[in-house]
C-alpha cells in the first residue's frame, strides 16, 4: 500500500536543488562576466595577479554561465517535464540526487581550479581531466535517470520537449568524451590525444555543437513545454516538429568546421562545414516558427503576463543568432567577422537573449510551483528584470555589432601603396567606448537576475515544499 | 592529395554529405504529403501532462521553400567548390590560389608607386617626402611592433635612430637585413675566459673600453683575458659588422648595461632573432623602407 502511495507523486526533491542553483549560478557567472568585461574596457582592473586576469577569469566565465547557469537550468526542467509529459516519477530516484551533488562538485572544482591556472586550453571544454571524468560520471548518471524514466512512461508518445532533452544528453556525452580525450601527466595537466589541425577541427566540432545541443537543443526542449504551458495553448504542429527536430540533428553536427575558415583545415572541410550551417537555418527556425505559432490566440496575454514576455523575446533572439548565424558562416562574411567582437555579439543574442531568457521565463514558472504557490513573490520584480535584462542585451549586442564590424572594416582597410590603412592600436581605440556600453549593458543584465535571486529567495520562504500528485487518470489507465 | 589517409573516405563523406541533403528533402516531402487531409487547425489527439494539445498544422509554405532553396544552393556550391572529399569544384577555387591572387593582384596594383623610386639611389629616395610617407606607413603597419613607434628600440630591439649597427648601416645592409632577418648568436665563453674571478675582471675590462665605471684593478687584469673575446668583438672591442658582433666601446647596451649584465653574457651567451620579412614585401618596398630606416640616423645627409 505505501508504495503505491509513493507512486502517486512526483520526485521533486532534485528539481528544487537545480532550479535555485541554476538562479545563483546565473547571477555568479554573469557578475563575473561584468567583470571581465570591465577589465577588457580597463585592463588596470586585471589588478596584476595572475588569478585575476582576463585569461583565467573568461573560461571561469563561460564555464559558469554555460554549464552552472544553463546546466542547472536543464537539469531542473528535464527533470519536471520529462515526469509531467511522461506521467511517471522519476526512476532511480537516487541517481538523481547523485547527478546533483555530483554536478555541483564539478562547479566548484572549476571555480577552484581554472582562477589557479589548470586548464586543457580547449574553449568551453578547459577543465582538467579527473573533473572531466567526475563529470562523464555525472553525465551517465543522468542519461540512466532521463530515458529510464522515458522507459517507464504512461504516455504511448514521446512529447517532443523529451527528443530534444534526449538529444541533448546523449550529444553532449559524445562530444564530451571524444574532445576530452587526452593523455593526462600529473593530476593537473594533461595533452589532447589530438595533434595539429585535426586537434583544431574536434575541439570546434565539439565548440559549435556544444552550442548546437547544449546551447539549442536543451533549451528548445524547454521552450516545447513551457510556451504551450504558460500560453495554455496548444503546440502549433507536429509535423514541423519532426522535420525541424530531425533536419536539426542531422546539419549541427556537420556545421563546426565554420570555425575554421581560411586556416590549414583542408578546402573541402571548410566547404561542408559552410554549406551545411546554410541548411541549418531552415530546421533552426523550425523550432521558432512551432513556438511563435504557439502563441496565436494568446498575443493579449503578453500585454500582462511577463514570464510570456520572456519566454516569446527568447524566441525572437533565437531566431535572430540563427539567421546571424549561418550569413557569419559564409566565407565572404566570416572574413570580415572573424577575430572581432561580432562573434562575441553573436554568441551573446543566442545566450542572454535566447538562454538566458527562455531559463527565466522558465524558472519563473516552475519555482512557485515546485513551492506550493501559485505564482512569484513578486510580480513587479519579474516586470523590472525582464526591462533590465532586455535594455541590457540590446546595449550588449549592438555595441559588438558595431564594434566588430567597426575593427573588422579597420583591419581591412588598405593604403594605395599597398600599406594598412590603420594599426592595429587604432582599431583598440576606436572599440573602446563599445566596451564601455557593452559592460553597462552586462551590468543591467546582471542586475535583473539579482533581482530574480531576492524574488526567488523570498518566493521559498513563503511557500512550501510541495508535492505534486501523479493525475489519477493516468495512474487508473495503467491500472 | 594528402587530405585523406585512404581511398574509403572521400566517398564516406560525399555519401554522408549527399546523402544528408536528400534526407532533409525527403523528410520534408514525406511529411509535408503524409495525412494528405491535414488541414490548419487539426490535432494529432496526443495530449501532454493535462493540457498541452499538439496540433497537426501544415508547416509553413514560405519556410519550406527557404529549406529547399538552401538545400539547392548546398548542392550547387558543392559542384562549384570543393567540398565532397577529392572532388576539386568546377570553379578549380582553393584557398591557396585565393590568396597567392589577391597578393598578385595588389603586388600589381602597388608596383607603379614604387617604380619611381626603385631606380633612385636610396639616399635620394630619402630625400622625397612622399616615398618617406609610405616609408613611415610601412614601418608602422611592420616594423613599430618590436622596434617601437619612435624606431628608439628598447632591450633585446635594436635602436634604428643611432650610428651603432649591428650589421653595417649603409642603405643596401639595412634592405639585407629587412629581407632575411638576422640571427645574432654569441656563444657561452665563461669557459674560454677562465674562472668566476677572470669572466668579473673581463667584464671591467669591457666597462672600461667605452669609459663606464669600473674598477681598474680588476680592468687591467681582465685586459689579458679578453684575447677570448677579441676573435668576434675585435682587439679593440670595437665589434665587427660582418658576423654582427656589438661594439663594445661606444657604451650602448642591447641586452642591458653594467656588470652584472655583461656577466651575465659572458656566462650565458645570447641568441637574438629578427626575423625574415622579405615574403611580406616587394623587393621595391623594402628599397623605400630601408631608405626610411636609413634616414633616422643620416638625418642631415637626408635634407
Amino acid at each position: 500500500m505505501s508504495n503505491t502511495n509513493v507512486e502517486t507523486f512526483y520526485d521533486d526533491y532534485v528539481i528544487r536543488g537545480f532550479s535555485v542553483m541554476a538562479v545563483v549560478w546565473g547571477v555568479v557567472g554573469m557578475l563575473m562576466g561584468v567583470i571581465i568585461a570591465a577589465q577588457l574596457a580597463f585592463p588596470e582592473l586585471n589588478l596584476g595577479m595572475a588569478w585575476t586576469s582576463f585569461g583565467r577569469l573568461r573560461p571561469l566565465h563561460t564555464n559558469l554561465v554555460i554549464f552552472a547557469f544553463g546546466g542547472c537550468a536543464l537539469f531542473a526542467t528535464s527533470y519536471y517535464v520529462v515526469q509531467r509529459t511522461s506521467q511517471v516519477k522519476l526512476a532511480f530516484p537516487l541517481l538523481a540526487r547523485y547527478t546533483f551533488w555530483g554536478y555541483q562538485a564539478v562547479i566548484i572544482a572549476a571555480i577552484i581550479t581554472l582562477p589557479m591556472g589548470y586548464t586543457q586550453a580547449k574553449e568551453y571544454a578547459e577543465l582538467e581531466w579527473p573533473i572531466d571524468l567526475l563529470l562523464l560520471v555525472v553525465w551517465i548518471m543522468y542519461a540512466t535517470v532521463f530515458f529510464g524514466t522515458i522507459a517507464q512512461r504512461k504516455i504511448k508518445h514521446i512529447y517532443v520537449a523529451n527528443w530534444f532533452y534526449g538529444a541533448f544528453i546523449l550529444v553532449v556525452a559524445l562530444l564530451h568524451i571524444v574532445n576530452s580525450a587526452s593523455i593526462p601527466a600529473e593530476w593537473g595537466k594533461s595533452y589532447s590525444a589530438y595533434a595539429g589541425v585535426q586537434d583544431a577541427m574536434i575541439q570546434w566540432w565539439y565548440g559549435h555543437n556544444a552550442v548546437g545541443f547544449f546551447l539549442t537543443a536543451g533549451f528548445l526542449g524547454m521552450m516545447y513545454y513551457f510556451v504551450p504551458k504558460q500560453a495554455e495553448r496548444p503546440v502549433y504542429s507536429y509535423r514541423l516538429s519532426i522535420v525541424h527536430f530531425w533536419g536539426l540533428i542531422f546539419t549541427y553536427m556537420w556545421a563546426g568546421s565554420h570555425h575554421l575558415h581560411y586556416t590549414a583545415l583542408p578546402d573541402w572541410t571548410q566547404s561542408v562545414g559552410m554549406v551545411l550551417s546554410l541548411i541549418l537555418l531552415a530546421p533552426s527556425w523550425g523550432g521558432m516558427i512551432n513556438g511563435m505559432m504557439t502563441m496565436s490566440g494568446a498575443w493579449h496575454k503578453l500585454r500582462d503576463d511577463p514570464i510570456l514576455r520572456f519566454l516569446i523575446v527568447s524566441l525572437s533572439f533565437y531566431g535572430m543568432s540563427t539567421f546571424e548565424g549561418p550569413m557569419m558562416a559564409i566565407k565572404t562574411v566570416n572574413a570580415l567577422s572573424h577575430f572581432t567582437d561580432w562573434t562575441i555579439g553573436h554568441v551573446h543574442s543566442g545566450a542572454l537573449g535566447w538562454v538566458g531568457f527562455v531559463s527565466m521565463g522558465s524558472l519563473y514558472f516552475l519555482i512557485p510551483r515546485l513551492w506550493g504557490m501559485k505564482q512569484m513573490y513578486s510580480k513587479k520584480a519579474i516586470e523590472l528584470h525582464f526591462w533590465l535584462a532586455t535594455i541590457g542585451v540590446v546595449l550588449y549586442i549592438t555595441a559588438m555589432w558595431i564594434s566588430g564590424v567597426t575593427a573588422g572594416l579597420m583591419w581591412r582597410a588598405i593604403n594605395d601603396d599597398g600599406t594598412l590603412t590603420y594599426t592595429f592600436v587604432e582599431s583598440v581605440k576606436a572599440m573602446h567606448p563599445f566596451y564601455v556600453i557593452r559592460m553597462i549593458g552586462g551590468m543591467l543584465y546582471v542586475s535583473g537576475m539579482i533581482i530574480m535571486l531576492w524574488n526567488v529567495i523570498k518566493t521559498v520562504q513563503m511557500g512550501q515544499a510541495a508535492r505534486a500528485r501523479i493525475p489519477a487518470t493516468a495512474i487508473a489507465a495503467h491500472a | 592529395m594528402s587530405d585523406f589517409t585512404s581511398a574509403f573516405w572521400p566517398y564516406f563523406i560525399s555519401a554522408i554529405v549527399i546523402g544528408g541533403i536528400v534526407f532533409c528533402m525527403a523528410l520534408l516531402l514525406l511529411t509535408s504529403k503524409s495525412h494528405d487531409a491535414a488541414h490548419t487547425g487539426e490535432s494529432t489527439g496526443h495530449v501532454y501532462d493535462e493540457d498541452i494539445i499538439e496540433m497537426n498544422n501544415p508547416m509553413p509554405k514560405w519556410w519550406m521553400w527557404m529549406f529547399v532553396i538552401t538545400c539547392v544552393f548546398g548542392v550547387v556550391y558543392l559542384i562549384l567548390y570543393p567540398g565532397l572529399g577529392t572532388w576539386s569544384g568546377k570553379l578549380g577555387w582553393t584557398q591557396v590560389k585565393q590568396y597567392q591572387q589577391e597578393v598578385k593582384e595588389s603586388n600589381e596594383r602597388i608596383a607603379p608607386i614604387y617604380a619611381k623610386y626603385a631606380g633612385m639611389p636610396a639616399e635620394e629616395v630619402a630625400k622625397d617626402a612622399k616615398a618617406m610617407a609610405i616609408g613611415e606607413r610601412l614601418f608602422m603597419n611592420n616594423c613599430s611592433q618590436c622596434h617601437g613607434s619612435d624606431a628608439q628600440g628598447s632591450r633585446g630591439f635594436p635602436n634604428l635612430t643611432d650610428k651603432d649597427w649591428l650589421y653595417g648601416g649603409a642603405p643596401e645592409t639595412i634592405a639585407q637585413t629587412i629581407t632575411h632577418g638576422r640571427n645574432g648568436m654569441m656563444p657561452p665563453m665563461a669557459a674560454a675566459v677562465g674562472n668566476a674571478d677572470d669572466v668579473k675582471n673581463v667584464a671591467h675590462y669591457v666597462l672600461s673600453l667605452s669609459d663606464s665605471q669600473h674598477d681598474t684593478n680588476r680592468a687591467a687584469l681582465g685586459k689579458e683575458k679578453f684575447a677570448a673575446c677579441a676573435a668576434c668583438h675585435g682587439v679593440d672591442g670595437k665589434g665587427n659588422t660582418a658576423i654582427g658582433a656589438p661594439n663594445l666601446s661606444d657604451d650602448i647596451w642591447l641586452h642591458g648595461a653594467g656588470e652584472a649584465a655583461i656577466i651575465e653574457r659572458i656566462n650565458h651567451g645570447k641568441n637574438n632573432q629578427m626575423p625574415a620579412q622579405g615574403s611580406r614585401f616587394t623587393p621595391e618596398q623594402i628599397h623605400v623602407l630601408a631608405a626610411y630606416v636609413w634616414r633616422f640616423s643620416n638625418g642631415e645627409a637626408a635634407k
